[in-house]
């Protein structure tokens, strides 16, 4: 199976150990995974703060870029729902009232929509990846610590990844998992939002703090380190003393390599 | 002073909430109300089996009613003049007010009361009776209170809900005198007080009012049968004891048919209230025996919106208001941040749309969001809100420094090599960015969040440094 890695523009750019552990944690299961340098972002920043055009050429590139896998993996529940999710929105809503501006600019290739179809439905979350693609649950992780797992917003209602990402973190040796209270309500990033409406992104995630710690976790999970960049930040602010940790992370730490 | 046009002049989405998130009275009734009805509504809705094919139902019959308007209009303005009723056309809020402020002038009248009602709101009816001399009196026990406190709806279901039952004594002591009927001696906040108090001061209006306003949730093309759905019974007083009904109705109400409503009438109140069935649902067809009845059908942008294909969806919504309670935008700064008698995620995507984005106030509406999907979740006819949300961005206009930046960011995610040798930029100056405080834009993100540390190498040169043989 060709594996691409998908590691988002964030991942690359200020969080390369996530993007590490993707690729440790896969070729320990029997993965070859491939990093098709030609990649750079999905699109989502410019589409949802209303650049509409730049985020639909960054989706061309994207396609064109992993087109030809067996599967693709982004350790970003948010970026991988852009692509699944999103992409065929784009492609819906640009039918009638764009795709003859758009066929003009790309002629001679295939038209966006048979892409989205033909590409997008590989594109997975890294949980997904894991448990429906490689039908594993325990991938032989060890973490002894406290940890509570916030599921971000395009993961659980965009990719719909359910309790996937938390029966990973149940099958890691070590590992005490505490719920985390009022875990589906929105931490407050939202991209761009948490700079154009920063006073309510900040009094979300200061419930979304609070929550956390009343769990008494000494690490906070998630899959999608936008997420946790923003909570994180303000946990580091408040000196909390609560550390942030992408799943990807979590999971591909062993005993042995302790 | 709860029309559309006391909103006019108000600051952009961002400066409202920023004051609203200060009120920590108001976040402190936010939270507890919205939480209390969020779980109500989760428990009747857990418990119906097929809310999934309701839910898709509701969708399937509102799409064809807008898809079909025209001829469902027409229908139900035949059954309606069949069965002895008016029907009136109006297509902005200006001439529905002459429509209604006419109708009342020809029944001699002076004071008239209302059933609860977003549309009459919309178009800013009351101000415009009262500047014509007529005095509208709501008679919804929320929109009461509003009114008595000359303050503005917050809520689409129930818009006091920035209230608390201190304030609301307050109000009552204070004000019920000035509109007929004052508050009776030594008023406490007890719920149960508060409520008998109310019904004092307003079985009286009802006594004496000859003429009622109302719109309604729904209205039948095939029998041109009207329909309120309400919790207090006030409303079916103000549809029934007047000698003049006007009912102002937005195109978008329409169902197709009477069997229609065994959709609706399941979706509505589970979604609203979180109750099973409402207390009160009140239908007529026409003019009753002694009563006159006039329905004002309302366009004032709604034809505008169902032209476009991705907005058009906003006008499936039936005002229960399940997006507002479990939206934790709406939960943090309540409905006055958004400048419309349309609050909360439904609001930032009905309003733009119904107004333009003309107005820095409605152009930041549809920014005023997380995306976190919760409204579309919870919607009972399936509004993708953060779709619409997404769609009306690229249509807004875009602040000059905001359109650099993303310009530039675009430019640089382009092509690989640029996004390389930007991070080669940004790993060199690593020591460079500060953490606590960054400049320009960044401000707002340091104001409470510390900055991740800028690693020494990106994902992408370290690939290339230890799987393709040392880099280039």
């Amino acid at each position: 199976m060709r594996v691409a890695l998908f590691i988002t523009c964030v991942n690359d750019t200020l969080f390369p150990d996530t993007g590490k552990a993707v690729v440790t944690l896969l070729r320990r299961l029997g993965c070859e995974v491939e990093f098709p340098t030609a990649q750079t972002c999905c699109g989502q920043m410019h589409v949802n703060t209303g650049y509409r055009d730049e985020g639909v050429r960054l989706a061309r590139h994207f396609l064109d870029v992993f087109g030809g896998y067996d599967a693709v993996v982004a350790p970003s529940g948010s970026c991988a729902a852009m692509v699944r999710e999103q992409y065929p929105k784009l492609a819906a809503g640009m039918g009638a009232t764009r795709a003859g501006a758009f066929a003009s600019v790309h002629q001679g290739r295939s038209p966006f929509a048979q892409e989205v179809a033909e590409v997008t439905p590989k594109v997975y979350d890294l949980s997904e990846f894991l448990v429906d693609v490689l039908g594993v649950t325990d991938v032989g992780a060890y973490f002894p610590h406290r940890v509570t797992y916030h599921p971000t917003c395009h993961s659980l209602r965009g990719l719909k990844v359910g309790d996937r990402p938390v029966t990973l973190l149940r099958n890691v040796r070590g590992l005490e998992l505490v719920p985390l209270p009022a875990a589906d309500e929105c931490c407050g990033f939202g991209g761009t939002f948490a700079v154009k409406n920063a006073g309510v992104s900040a009094a979300m995630c200061a419930d979304k703090v609070a929550n956390v710690m009343t769990t008494g976790a000494e690490v906070l999970c998630a899959a999608d380190n936008s997420c946790l960049m923003h909570i994180g930040g303000t946990l580091s602010r408040q000196r909390a003393g609560v550390r942030v940790m992408h799943l990807a992370e979590i999971l591909a730490r062993t005993e042995a390599a302790r | 002073m709860s029309g559309s046009g006391t909103f006019l002049g108000m600051p952009s989405f961002p400066e409202n909430a920023e004051k609203a998130l200060q009120d920590s009275q108001l976040r402190f009734n936010l939270r507890k109300a919205t939480h209390t009805i969020r779980g109500k509504r989760a428990a009747v809705v857990e418990e119906l089996p097929d809310w999934q094919e309701l839910r898709a139902a509701g969708k399937a019959i509102k799409d064809d009613a807008l898809r079909n308007l025209d001829r469902y209009l027409l229908q139900a303005e035949e059954a309606i003049t069949k069965a002895g009723g008016h029907v009136h056309w109006a297509s902005d809020a200006a001439e529905a007010n002459e429509i209604v402020t006419g109708l009342i002038r020809a029944t001699g009248e002076t004071r008239v009361m209302k059933v609860k009602s977003m549309a009459t709101q919309e178009i800013g009816l009351n101000e415009a009776l009262e500047r014509e001399g007529i005095t509208a009196y709501e008679t919804d026990l929320a929109e009461l209170i509003v009114q008595l406190g000359d303050d503005w709806p917050s809520h689409i279901l129930v818009p006091a809900i920035h209230r608390n039952r201190s304030e609301i004594r307050e109000i009552f002591t204070e004000h019920m005198a000035e509109w007929g009927r004052p508050a009776p001696e030594g008023l406490s906040d007890d719920p149960r007080t508060l409520a008998d108090a109310a019904r004092l001061h307003l079985r009286e209006r009802f006594l004496s009012t000859k003429v009622g306003v109302s719109g309604a949730n729904f209205l039948i093309a095939e029998t041109g049968t009207l329909v309120v759905l309400e919790s207090e019974g006030n409303g079916r007083m103000c549809l029934t004891l007047p000698e003049t009904l006007i009912s102002v109705v937005g195109i978008e109400k329409v169902l197709p048919t009477w069997r229609d409503l065994e959709v609706f009438l399941q979706l509505l109140p589970r979604s609203s209230t979180g109750e099973r069935m409402n207390p009160y649902t009140s239908m007529w067809t026409g003019a009753t025996e002694g009563q006159e009845f006039h329905l004002v059908l309302l366009d004032n942008g709604r034809t505008k919106v169902l032209a476009d294909e991705i907005g058009r969806q906003a006008l499936r919504c039936i005002r229960c208001s399940a997006c507002l309670n479990v939206c934790p935008v709406y939960e943090r700064v309540g409905g006055h941040a958004y400048g419309s008698v349309y609050p909360g995620p439904i609001g930032a995507i009905l309003t733009p749309q119904l107004r333009g984005m003309a107005s820095e106030l409605d152009a930041s509406l549809p920014y005023a969001s997380s995306l976190c999907g919760a409204c579309y979740d919870v919607c009972p006819v399936a509004i993708d809100i953060p779709e619409v949300l997404v769609h009306l961005r690229s249509k807004a206009p875009h602040a000059p420094a905001e359109r650099l930046g993303l310009t530039a960011a675009g430019w640089v995610l382009d092509k690989p090599v640029r996004l390389e040798r930007a991070q080669r930029l940004a790993t060199r100056f690593r020591g460079l960015v500060p953490k606590r405080r960054l400049p320009g834009p960044g401000a707002a993100w340091t104001a409470t969040r510390d900055v991740p540390a800028v690693p020494e190498e990106s994902f992408r040169d370290w690939w290339q440094r230890t799987e393709e043989g040392g880099g280039r």
